[in-house]
Parts: structure tokens; sequence; C-alpha cells
């Protein structure tokens, strides 16, 4: 069994006043920066290269390696810009609210680091429109920063201007990828860009742009306290440091905890440090492991780390941490409709494969759902999401970006997993499950 | 002309907004602030009345078309006017394991509408994951965020406003 014994991003969440920046200093906030400031960049770009780190924002890149994507100030003398990634609104994940709600310094002097590193001296923290209290909490923290005279013109004194600002978003969940992310901060409407050229060669203005998740860059102060060998050393195979996750549907203790790379899927499930299983008399029939873009998994399919590459077998993901828990008495019918009406409802509209087939595919889901569909509606439920995005494996899509992906494969995933609860729909035409499609806790009292 | 846009007072308040937010992007980005611009409108009067949005444009050397543009790509602006109360209850997937549709039902008794109607009073709407999903079922009223509700929260809630 694997319970993590020492808290590492979260160790300082429960400390009142975390939040401000006496408490933070207090307990030796910012010094790692300083330490970082007397580093040559590049070698601090080395040290989170050697630590492991993989961002954990959906795809689990190497952020060392990102970073040195942007191209040499010889190469290309134009501005770069660090955009910190807080819009968090894929389904299922509730993670790095808590960081800023209760530790936003520990981002903040991360941002610092990686904009040391990166030779930035603007960033852009972009936080979704409905975070009234994480953005609070947020803008405080900055503009104690700003007064203690660590941003500024002089970081922490130094000769080296930094300026950070916070950009709220407006409700657009298709903001969180990257590069719509990267013309909301220039005030567009968020469209996702072509790719390539990539953000690190033309990003936010067309210059060099890394976008990096909250809880990636909120790690680099433990990786510089305690050595980038020990950040690699705390995790599994490739991915270095532990893992903030959410777990919520029909388990006991849902709630957002900090895991081992080492601990498993079934682990986070089961344990009472965790989610603690299920109530009396349910199990899990349905497991969705990294937010609901992920290809849901079986409860045998659960032995698996929730570490980023262990669920390439599983050909399913680790993504954003969200994990949802569905029990034996919830409808998988309904719950592809709930999952794949929320990709339709935020694609952009810039393609046609995703504009057009995720409300296709919404409806047939639908029409299925309340018992009127038919088999030719299953196959071409299929047929649909595989225009958008074969699977498996993950990474074959058709659209400018991967919302195309995301609603289509939780429906191939679905339907090949339950076929028969689709088909049981079509021969009773109805819900076998009536009124009480959503299993264990479905009731409002 | 009926009614001005802005009180004098909101009008200070407003054009500081919009200088100190144009210090934040290079000098031929200004429009870059759009996203920010039109949160500090919505604050003052409640949605984006089309003066506002003239305004908006003006000091952000861009066209009235890019600010409805924008606004109207973004669910959290109003470029129509909301009821007094917009309430957004999540009924993505683990907020509807936890009994979202249940409470979207109970509001709609209660309040009298039906999700996506736009009222005087409510303007109730059916919203995407609020990252609340392990505290579900969630909703926001004017951007307050609530969770872990029960008929009894929610009847506590509303008892304070109306
Ligand atoms: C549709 C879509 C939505 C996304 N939403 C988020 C998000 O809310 N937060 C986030 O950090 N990354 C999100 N991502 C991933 C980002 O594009 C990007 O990979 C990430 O912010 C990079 O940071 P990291 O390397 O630190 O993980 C999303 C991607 C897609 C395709
Ligand atoms: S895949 Fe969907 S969300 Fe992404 S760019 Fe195309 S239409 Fe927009
Ligand atoms: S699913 Fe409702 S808050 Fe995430």
């Amino acid at each position: 069994m694997s319970v993590l014994t020492e808290k590492v991003m979260s160790r300082d969440w429960a400390r009142p006043g975390q939040n401000t920046l006496k408490v933070y200093k207090e307990h030796g906030g910012y010094q790692q920066l300083k330490k970082v400031l007397e580093m040559k960049p590049s070698d601090v770009t080395d040290q989170v290269k050697k630590s492991n780190l993989r961002g954990r924002g959906g795809a689990g890149f190497p952020t060392g390696l990102k970073w040195s994507f942007v191209p040499s100030l010889e190469k290309n003398t134009k501005p770069r810009y660090l955009c910190v990634n807080a819009d968090e609104s894929e389904p299922g994940t509730a993670k790095d609210r808590y960081i800023l709600e209760n530790d936003p310094h520990l981002l903040l002097e991360g941002v610092a680091m990686a904009c040391w590193a990166l030779g930035a001296h603007t960033c852009y923290i972009y936080a979704r429109g409905e975070f009234k209290y994480p953005s609070a909490r947020l803008d405080a923290a900055i503009a104690e920063a700003y007064a203690d005279g660590i941003f500024g013109k002089k970081l922490m004194g130094k000769d080296y201007e930094l300026n950070v600002y916070q950009v709220r978003g407006a409700g657009a969940y298709i903001c969180g990828e990257e590069t719509a992310l990267i013309e909301s901060v220039e005030g567009k409407k968020g469209w996702p860009r072509l790719k390539p050229p990539f953000p690190a060669v033309v990003g936010v203005f067309g210059c060099p742009t890394v976008v990096n998740n909250v809880e990636t860059i909120a790690a680099l102060p433990r990786i510089f306290e305690k050595g980038a060998e020990w950040f690699a050393g705390l995790g599994a195979g490739k991915s270095g440091g532990t893992r903030l996750v959410t777990i919520s549907g029909a388990v006991v203790k849902p709630g957002t905890y900090e895991v081992s790379m080492n601990t498993s899927l079934k682990e986070l499930v089961f344990e009472k440090e965790y989610g603690g299983g299920l109530p009396e008399g349910r199990s899990v029939k349905a497991v969705i492991p990294g937010g609901s873009s992920a290809p849901v998994l079986l409860p045998e399919e659960m032995d698996v780390k929730l570490e980023f590459d262990a669920f390439k077998p599983t050909n399913s993901m680790a993504g954003s941490g969200g994990v949802i828990v569905m029990d034996d008495t919830a409808c998988m019918v309904r719950c592809l409709w709930r999952t794949i009406r929320f990709y339709a409802e935020e694609s952009c509209g810039q393609c046609t494969p995703c504009r057009e087939g995720q409300p296709w595919m919404t409806r047939i889901c639908r029409v299925l759902e309340e018992g009127k569909g038919t088999m030719e509606d299953i196959d071409t439920l299929l047929n649909v999401s595989r225009a958008i995005a074969p699977w498996p494996p993950i990474g074959l899509g058709t659209t400018i970006c991967a919302l195309g992906d995301a609603g289509a494969l939780p429906v191939q995933a679905f339907v090949t997993k339950f076929r028969k609860e689709f088909e049981d729909h079509v021969h009773q035409k109805r819900c076998p499950y009536g009124d009480h499609p959503w299993g264990v806790f479905g009731e409002f009292n | 002309m009926s009614e001005p846009l802005f009180t004098p007072e909101e009008q200070k308040k407003f054009d500081a907004g919009i200088a100190e937010l144009l210090t934040h992007y290079p000098s031929d980005r200004k429009s870059a602030a759009m996203l920010p611009a039109l949160r500090l409108l919505q604050t003052l009067r409640g949605w984006l009345p089309p003066e506002g949005m003239k305004q908006v444009a003006q000091k952000l050397e861009t066209t009235v078309e890019h600010c409805y543009e924008v606004a109207t790509f973004y669910v959290m602006f109003h470029p129509e006017k909301p009821g007094k109360y917009v309430v957004d209850v999540c009924t993505s997937l683990s907020c509807s394991l936890r009994g979202a549709e249940g409470l979207l039902k109970y509001l709609e008794t209660k309040l009298g509408t039906h999700a996506g109607t736009n009222g005087e009073q409510w303007y109730l709407r059916e919203a995407e994951c609020l990252a609340s999903c392990h505290t579900a079922p969630c909703f926001q009223i004017n951007e307050d965020h609530h969770e872990n509700l029960t008929k009894a929260k929610v009847d506590a809630i509303l008892e304070k406003l109306s």
C-alpha cells in the first residue's frame, strides 16, 4: 500500500494566515527565490529538468524540456512571457483553487523563479472567471509582493524588472487550452491557434511564451528547497514529485488529496485516508481517472499508479487529476450524456467536426437515454466520435485543439465498455434505472 | 439620451480602472485589456449597456464590434440585462452524481422559473463544472460560490436574498 507520509504541495494549507506574506515569510517563504536568483538561468532550467517535474495541467509534459524550447535571446530578441494557467475547468478537477486560496505566495515565488529562468519580465496569471474568492486571495498576495519590493522594478532588489498580473476569464472552458488562453490574454475570444508555431516561439503578442499550470509552477519552490534529486526521488518512473488529485462522485469521502505517484487509483478510491470506498452494499462500476475527457476505466483496470506514464496501457490518462467514481446503480448512458454535453456546450465552434459533431453526439445520447433510440443510433454515435478522434490510442484527433478528442474519447470508451447498457435502453424503450439514474448519492435532499 | 451611463463618481472609477489596466499591457496593445475592461463595466452597471461598450471601445482603441464579439463569447458577460440574481447551477458529471439535477428542479419550483429563462428577479442557468466536484452539488449566485448544498442550505441562502 502506498499512502503519502509527508505532504509536499499541501503541507502548509492548514496554517492560519498562510495566504499572507507575513506568515509565508515567517516560515521561510521567498528564501528559495533568493537562492535561485543567484543561479544562472540555464542552471535553473537544468535543475527543473533533473527534478522530473511534469506539467499538471493535463498532458504531463516535462516542464524543463518545455522551457528549453524558448529560443535564446541571441536568436530571438523579443520579450518573453510566462502565462500561468489557473483556468481549472475540466469536470472533476478542483485542485488549483486550493493553491490560490491557501498558499498564493507559493505560486508567486514559483512564478518569479520561472520568469528568471526564462528571461521573462511579465507574467499573466489567467484564472477562470468564476474564481471570485481564489482570485481575491491571489490579488491580495500580488499586491503584498509589490508592496514588499519582491515584484516590480527590482525583483527582490536585483536589477531585473518583473511584473505579475492576474487576468480573470469570463466563463469559457476552452480558454484553458494554452493557445486559446493566449488569445484571451490578448483580449480576444478564445479561439485556439493552429500549432505549429508553438507558444514557446510565437505566443502572447507574437513573443516566446511558456504556459504552465498552477500546480506545476507552485512545485518550483519545493524543488529548490530540497533539491532536484529529492523531488525526482519522491515520484515514480519519469514523474517527479507528488500529485494533487480530486476524487468525486460515489465515494464516502470526496475531496482533494495529495498523493504519491506510487499510490494507485484503487487505493485512492478505497483507502480511508482518501476516498474511503463506497457506501455499504455498493460497488464501483466505472471510474474516470483524469478529468471527464479521460476514457473511463472498469473496476478491474484500477490497479494503476497515479503517475503519468502508468495510464498508457489502459489507453486513458492521468490528465488533470480529476477522479470521478460511478457506482453499480448509476446509468452509464446518462453519465455519458452529461459528460459530452459539456464539450458540446464548450466547443469554440472553429472546426466543423467539433462544432457539429459534439452537439450531434449529445443529441443521440439523449435520445438513447430516453429510450427512444435504435441500434443504428449506437453505431452512428460511435462513427461520429471516430470521425472527430479515433480511439485507442489517445492523440489521433482531427481538430485544431484537443477539445475535439475530449468529447470523442469518452463516447468510444463508454459505448465499448458498457455497450449492453446502451442496448438495454433500446430494447426496453426506457432507462432501466427509471427516475434514479444517478446512483447511490444521486438524490437531492 | 435618457439617463447618463455613469454617475460622476462611477465615471471616475471607470476611467481610473481602465487607465490602471492599460499599464498591464504594451502601449500598442491596448485592446488586450478587453476582458478586464468588460468586467469593470459589468461590475459598475450590472451588465454591458451599449453606451458602456462604446466607451470601452474608445479607450481600448478598438471597435465596438470587437467588444461585442468578446462579450458574446464568454457566458459570464451580459450584453443583455440579466435578472437581479444570476443563479448558475453546475450540472456537470460529478455534481449530477451528487444530486445536481434535483437541485436544479428544486430551484425551478422554488423560484417559479425555468433554467435558461431570464426574468426580472432570477436568471437561473445550467452551468458547467465550477471546480467544486468534490463538494457537490454547488451553485453561484452573482458569482458568490456555494457548495455542499442541501435543501435546508439553499433555503437559508435564498432567504437572505429576494
Ligand atoms: C480543451 C482544453 C482545456 C484545457 N484546460 C486546462 C486548464 O483548465 N488548466 C490547465 O492547466 N491546463 C489546461 N489544458 C492544458 C493546456 O493546454 C496546457 O497544456 C497546460 O496549461 C500546460 O501546463 P503544464 O505543462 O504545466 O501542464 C487544457 C487543454 C485543452 C485541450
Ligand atoms: S476542436 Fe473544438 S474547441 Fe478546439 S478549436 Fe476546434 S472547434 Fe474549437
Ligand atoms: S462537476 Fe460540478 S463543480 Fe465540477
